[in-house]
């Protein structure tokens, strides 16, 4: 997981032999000056121009979601009167809804909590996947057993169909719940692969000089296990933030998920999928944002998978 | 192999028994069935509702563990108890595991074979026009939740109806039910109407599958093309296709076959979501409906329903498992 201080062999590596040529990093990224893992990383990212796209369309929602309330005239909650189902015009550019709400507020709104469910559940499912992990892979024995059973049953457990029969316990009450518990079905696979990667780090030479000096095997574990898998961790974050955002949708269009008055895009597409022949704008405004959104979050989990595995695209065919 | 796949199956059979369990639990203590009768005007005497909801095993005055005991010694008679409305659980679930197996099969069985396929050409394409459009297919679909997804489909094949002129009562495709109603089942009409019915529903699920498959393929067969032993293989003399299909493509499947089992259970909710918007009575309908309506017994049958499906999917991938690689069977 270092990265060597000499340039040269790398150099010569990548001269040589028909990878060259397809090499995704462009020779002069290696400088001679020995560059750090992050600048590394950072570089190839930046070459990637995919990603890059995906990360400013990302921010540009995030920032149009929660400065453009405080911009446009309408409110997600204000009734325009005058203009009932109204097509997209100077006024509503979204259109309006059979009350005369505002699509655009309402869309962006949405969006809000859209983002806030995947970022706070990414979050939360990233860390529990992490520190089970590492646990059942670090200390072994029962704990490994009891662990990997439970990650298999939540496996076996459909959770759309729990989080389903729970939804009556949250209505009513804050939408943190919901998010709870869509991260506790979200980490199995994850916490798969963390044990697994810690199974291997466990033999490695500086875990076992820590080990010998007597260092208790938690701080281990998020001294020298976890930070070694940083780059898994955070692609996993990204990725999560994109499939929370898709599970939020699907079980707030059967009324499972985010409870009114929130709205989230999933509760949009939900009430408005019936429209989508007869008052087409109700529906296409909202689920175009939610794709452009997903898309985007996936695209900046490629191009950082990319910039954090030296190997990936490089491949002899 | 034999114990291998015998210990799988009592480790599965486990699972199902638990997540069952667990979800009836849950349904039992969540769920409020007795909201059914609460909001009627004039109020039943609480006798009546009492009664009404011992007759199907939710009153939630009787202790859970009670109700749960029943309820098992029902499931060990293959009875799956009574609905909220009195009905049998066992004939809505007979009724209607059909129509969603229907969806479920084809999508599960289309889905796999085209998208392993794809995203094994992709890999051996690599960066070539092909690969290029099977990775953005994929990307793009997954990125897409199923409801929009289905609802393109819809008004997509709405469109082609318009456009196509079949603006009677016969369409090219139709887009809500599983048959016409009215006509004879099992007649050639009432076939050929029912695939007609068919193609848009499973369509959705296939692409999605296509989509989730394929890209796992890819890098899976990617992981494998770059190794020695298929160099070696060709080196022998092995042709190319030969040596990737029997060395390379069957090394990437063995990852891949784990997937099959998860993979299962999410291709049920997004069954649920496409019979929604196409108006089929499956079981993800029922699903939605009993939980809205408190309806336990129901709730814990279709969950029931898809533990199994998926016990059986996850030991189908273990004898693929097994069959693949042979150091399971050695051992």
């Amino acid at each position: 997981m270092t990265v060597p201080t000499d340039p040269d062999p790398l150099r010569e590596a990548q001269d040589t032999g028909p990878l060259a040529s397809r090499s995704p990093i462009p020779l002069d990224a290696i400088g001679t000056e020995a560059a750090s893992r992050g600048r590394l990383v950072v570089r190839r990212f930046l070459h990637k121009r995919l990603a890059i796209g995906g990360l400013v369309a990302v921010l540009l929602l995030f920032a149009c979601a929660y400065a453009s309330p405080h911009l446009v005239t309408w409110q997600y909650n204000e009734l325009d009167t005058s203009a009932f189902l109204s097509s997209p015009t100077i006024d509503h550019w979204f259109g309006t809804t059979q009350n005369g709400f505002d699509m655009f507020a309402l869309t962006m709104r949405g969006m809000q909590k859209s983002l806030i469910i995947g970022l706070l559940g990414a979050l939360l499912s990233t860390t529990l996947a992490a520190v089970v992990g590492a646990f059942a892979g670090y200390f072994g024995g029962v704990l490994n057993a009891v662990l990997l059973t439970f990650i298999d049953l939540l496996l076996v457990l459909p959770s759309f169909l729990i989080i389903a029969i729970l939804s009556p316990t949250f209505r009513g009450r804050t939408w943190l719940i919901f998010v709870l518990l869509l991260a506790a079905f979200q980490w199995m696979i994850t916490a798969r692969i963390v044990r697994g990667l810690t199974l291997s780090l466990k033999e490695r030479e500086f875990v076992q000089a820590a080990r010998f000096m007597g260092v208790p095997g938690w701080r281990i574990i998020f001294r020298h296990i976890l930070p070694n898998m940083s780059s898994l961790l955070i692609i996993d974050a990204t990725v999560n933030v994109s499939s929370l955002i898709l599970a939020e949708v699907g079980l707030s269009f059967f009324g499972f998920g985010v409870q009114p008055p929130d709205v989230s895009l999933g509760t949009l597409i939900g009430d408005y999928a019936g429209a989508a022949l007869t008052y087409p704008w109700q529906f296409y405004f909202p689920a175009g944002c939610l794709v452009a959104l997903v898309l985007a979050i996936n695209l900046v989990g490629d191009g950082l998978r990319d910039a954090f595995d030296p190997n990936a695209g490089i491949r002899i065919t | 192999m034999a114990r291998f796949l015998l210990r799988r199956l009592v480790y599965l059979v486990l699972l199902v028994i638990v997540s069952t369990s667990v979800a009836y639990l849950l349904a039992a203590t969540q769920l409020h069935p007795r909201s059914r009768y609460e909001g009627r005007n004039p109020p039943p005497p609480p006798e009546v509702v009492d009664a009404a909801l011992d007759a199907v095993n939710m009153n939630d005055k009787t202790p859970v563990t009670v109700r749960f005991g029943r309820w098992v010694e029902g499931l060990l008679h293959a009875d799956l108890g009574l609905t909220i409305e009195n009905q049998p659980v066992n004939d809505e679930i007979g009724r209607r595991m059909w129509v969603s197996l229907r969806l479920l099969l084809i999508g599960s069985i289309a889905g796999s074979l085209l998208g392993v396929a794809a995203g094994a050409y992709g890999a051996v394409k690599q960066y070539r026009p092909a690969d290029h459009v099977l990775t953005i297919f994929s990307f793009v679909t997954l990125s897409i939740p199923t409801v929009v997804l289905a609802v393109l489909f819809k008004n997509a094949g709405i469109g082609l109806n318009n456009v196509l002129g079949f603006t009677g009562n016969t369409k090219l495709l139709y887009t809500t039910g599983e048959i016409t109603p009215g006509l004879a089942i099992w007649s050639w009409e009432g076939l050929i109407n029912r695939l007609a019915h068919l193609v848009l529903p499973s369509l959705v699920l296939t692409v999605i599958a296509i989509a989730f498959y394929g890209r796992y393929q890819r890098n899976a067969m990617l992981d494998v093309l770059g190794s020695d032993f298929l160099r070696t293989a060709q080196a022998k003399g092995l042709r190319r296709t030969r040596a990737l299909v029997t060395h390379g493509l069957r090394t990437a499947l063995i990852p891949m076959a784990t997937f099959f089992a998860y993979e299962f259970a999410l291709l049920f909710v997004g069954a649920t979501f496409t019979e929604k918007i196409f108006g089929w009575h499956g079981m993800g309908e029922y699903f939605v409906d009993a939980v809205t309506k408190s309806d336990v017994n129901s709730v814990a049958g279709v969950t029931l329903f898809v533990a199994v499906l998926v016990l059986i999917a996850g030991f189908l991938s273990d004898v693929a498992y097994a069959a693949l690689d042979p150091r399971v069977r050695v051992s």
